[in-house]
């Protein structure tokens, strides 16, 4: 066991539980914000650097702290360290830059992109990222691709957070696509454009935590705040069966996986479950799934509602320019 | 006179082939170490030279042979980053070229330390013809016996395997060579775990670059004591260093470490002072992404003390007035040159070299460039220059790998030593006459031709 503080808050983990898990088994008020870690994909993360904490005293033994700013996702706690993560001025500083970094080449489409409302991209640039733009510059962008009949990539949204890669590396068959080219021009491809044609490829959908790639079947249907999520579960000889339905009115409009607290996959699901099953009647009904209550697929939809403070003339002279 | 270890028989005709290398003493190193040393004791060696890291970080050679993990039936390995890549950088290329068989002797020797029985020399791509010089050594020592099997009936086997690469800078970082040479995309890995423990196919490698690898050779043949009595405090040895820029005498040097900077830009034996006797403006004292610092920084330090090259005295005063000998080019700029247009040229190889795989280097280095480009072009304001200063801060660490560092240093020190010539760009930029370090070599080899 090893005891580690994060943001004061105390707690004891196994040995080799990384920072970002210790920090996300006190709660979310202390855990940093992830893109590209995935808590079933294994050696997700490290890449986007959304998560960057301070670590001001190594551990017990070697109390140092560490020169510079760690990825919490891939830094395994020692015995005695204490972490710093929104306390941290110089953290919140590097964040906001990160979040600038990742908006520099992202389209600003959330008005017509499918993942509104459960992007992590606009969660992550609302609750980390500065008001004002300080670049003028064009933005890159690409073709869209269809990769196989029920999936859309959409490169131009992409952040290069490698999660769909893994998905096809460690729950799917064979690979066969990747990130080719380097620096800002890199993307995911199938490189010589082929479809990618496997039982699990709809999971690279729920993984991707932009709009990059898009459920085919979904596309344009509706806004995901107008949908109602309800758990249900079939047999199914491939996956769990475990999903929920998005219903506008009696349609099923999607499947998808799981997601917990964090919008990470709990299990994945099968292309039959996602694609095929859009009947009522193919599923048993468990009951409403339950949602943040801070997630804008929430609103309306229950009866405890916040109502937001009313700005007054003053409130609106203080906001940052 | 300056004592010469690593390019002793440079000017020996001949020196490339096996026979004549021989005769002049070659492969001494491992006929030593393999007859009377155990593989300890050449570690201990190299621990006494204090020989620090040739390839920009200075790290020390024998305290990274000894993190070397060697769990029982796990082949260790030996890589020899030979993928120079650094602007500014040329002298492990000049080593290959010329002496190809002190690379594969210190090969030898190090791999006989370590422990290793397969190590690779992972060559960039760009140095094709350097792969066929090396290959045809290879081949000699082969022949000779002095690879493959029971090396001179010591009982030691060993194979050197050439890699070559595919033009990429960042695959001079350690841990995207080991992926490149896995056949993978050439990624930085995170780390840890570092290679000393899982490198190279998850076996414990030590990655060496090639000056490190060919230093070994004389601290071997002459002891690690001799080795360290050249040079200053904890800079001990030779260095080779790639000058270039507006001098007289353009080239590799091999200099003792301590010799001040003043005496290596000015005096005949090095340099032999500025062309056309104009007036230092500034030096890159070890490779495009260390520090550019101005001539009264450079030739002293902030408090007045002569400069010289060793890793602590042009690391004397932090980044804000001092710089690093990292892998040893220095890049030397007249009166004439702008600094503006230098970090564009620099900055736009940052950009097209970044792997892509963590987002403040990705993005980051090519808003650098385009702001740069928008500066030169007069179209800049005061502010773009306090962009660039906060961009710049926040690459800086927050990166996998060090490319981020790289990229950001030379953009920071531009601006804070030469802010003025930003405002001037800003400000009156048709007045701005562009004469650029990438300019004067282009002149140059024009020029020959």
């Amino acid at each position: 066991m090893a005891k580690v503080t994060i943001d004061g808050i105390e707690i004891d983990v196994p040995d080799g539980t990384t920072i970002l898990q210790a920090a996300r088994m006190i709660g979310p008020e202390v855990a940093p914000p992830t893109m590209c870690y995935h808590s079933k994909l294994k050696t997700s993360g490290g890449y986007c650097r959304t998560c960057l904490v301070e670590v001001t005293k190594g551990s017990e033994k070697d109390p140092r702290p560490m020169p510079k700013l760690v990825a919490s996702c891939r830094t395994n706690v020692m015995d005695g360290m204490v972490v710093t993560n929104g306390l941290s001025e110089k953290v919140q500083d590097a964040r906001a830059g990160v979040v600038e970094f990742l908006l520099l080449n992202h389209p600003l489409d959330c008005p017509i992109c499918d993942q509104a409302g459960e992007c992590h991209l606009q969660d992550l640039s609302y609750e980390h990222g500065h008001y004002n733009t300080r670049t003028d510059f064009e933005r890159r962008t690409f073709e869209k691709i269809d990769i196989g009949d029920t999936i859309q990539l959409h490169m131009t949204r992409c952040i290069l957070c490698y999660r769909c890669v893994k998905v096809a590396e460690q729950i799917t068959d064979g690979r066969v696509h990747g990130v080719i080219n380097r620096g800002d021009a890199s993307e995911i491809s199938t490189y010589i454009k082929e479809a990618i044609d496997n039982d699990f490829s709809g999971n690279m959908i729920d993984v991707c935590p932009v709009g990059a790639l898009t459920d085919k079947t979904f596309r344009f249907k509706s806004r995901v705040w107008f949908t109602k999520p309800v758990d249900a579960h079939r047999d199914c000889d491939k996956c769990s069966g475990k999903v929920v339905l998005w219903y506008k009115g009696d349609d099923v409009l999607r499947v998808t996986g799981r997601k917990d607290q964090w919008g990470e996959v709990e299990e994945f699901i099968c292309n039959t479950c996602r694609f095929d099953k859009k009947k009522t009647s193919d599923w048993t009904i468990e009951g409403v799934r339950e949602i943040s209550r801070h997630s804008v697929i929430s609103a309306n939809k229950y009866k405890k509602l916040v109502k937001p403070k009313r700005l007054t003339i003053n409130d609106i002279k203080a906001l940052p320019e | 006179m300056q004592r010469k270890l690593l390019l002793e028989h440079i000017d020996v005709p001949g020196i490339q082939t096996y026979d004549v290398y021989r005769s002049k003493g070659g492969y001494a190193s491992v006929e030593k170490a393999l007859k009377t040393m155990t593989p300890d004791a050449v570690t201990e060696e190299v621990k006494k030279s204090g020989l620090r890291g040739r390839g920009g970080a200075g790290f020390p050679t024998g305290m990274k042979w000894s993190f070397l993990a060697k769990p029982e039936g796990v082949p260790r390995y030996l890589v020899c980053n030979a993928d120079e890549s650094e602007p500014g950088t040329f002298k492990d290329r000049y080593l290959m070229e010329h002496i190809p068989h002190l690379l594969l002797e210190g090969m030898i020797t190090a791999s006989f330390a370590l422990g290793a029985h397969t190590s690779y020399i992972y060559v960039r791509g760009e140095f094709f013809y350097i792969i066929r010089i090396l290959e045809k050594a290879i081949a000699e020592a082969y022949k000779n016996g002095w690879l493959g099997k029971n090396i001179q009936g010591s009982g030691f086997d060993h194979d050197i395997y050439v890699h070559p690469g595919a033009g990429a800078y960042i695959c001079g970082e350690e841990t995207a060579l080991l992926e490149s040479l896995e056949g993978k995309r050439g990624n930085p890995r995170i780390k840890p775990p570092f290679p000393a423990v899982k490198g190279l196919y998850d076996c414990p490698t030590v990655v060496n670059n090639v000056e490190t690898i060919a230093a070994v050779v004389p601290i071997v043949n002459n002891g690690g004591e001799a080795y360290a009595a050249i040079g200053i405090g904890k800079s001990t040895g030779t260095k080779l260093i790639s000058a270039s820029g507006h001098i007289k005498k353009p080239g590799v040097y091999e200099i003792e470490l301590g010799v001040p900077v003043e005496e290596f830009i000015y005096s005949d034996a090095f340099c032999g002072g500025i062309l056309n006797d104009k007036k230092l403006k500034a030096v890159v004292a070890g490779g495009s992404s260390v520090p550019i610092l101005p001539a009264e920084l450079i030739l002293k330090t902030a408090n007045g003390e002569p400069r010289l090259m060793t890793y602590e005295s042009l690391a004397d005063g932090g980044f804000a007035t001092g710089t690093m000998l990292g892998s040893g080019g220095f890049i030397v700029m007249d009166e004439s040159a702008s600094i503006v247009h230098n970090l564009y040229t620099f900055t736009r190889f940052y950009h097209h070299e970044s792997c892509g795989q963590c987002s403040p280097c990705r993005e980051g280095t090519g808003w650098m460039e385009k702001i740069l480009h928008k500066i030169l072009d007069g179209h800049g304001s005061s502010t773009d220059i306090d962009l660039l200063w906060d961009i710049q801060r926040k690459i800086e660490g927050n990166t996998i790998c060090p490319l981020g560092d790289a990229a950001a240093w030379p953009v920071a020190s531009a601006i804070r030593h030469f802010r003025h010539e930003f405002e001037a760009y800003v400000n009156h930029p048709k007045q701005q006459h562009v004469v650029s370090y990438y300019d004067h070599c282009h002149n140059l080899a024009t020029a020959e031709v």
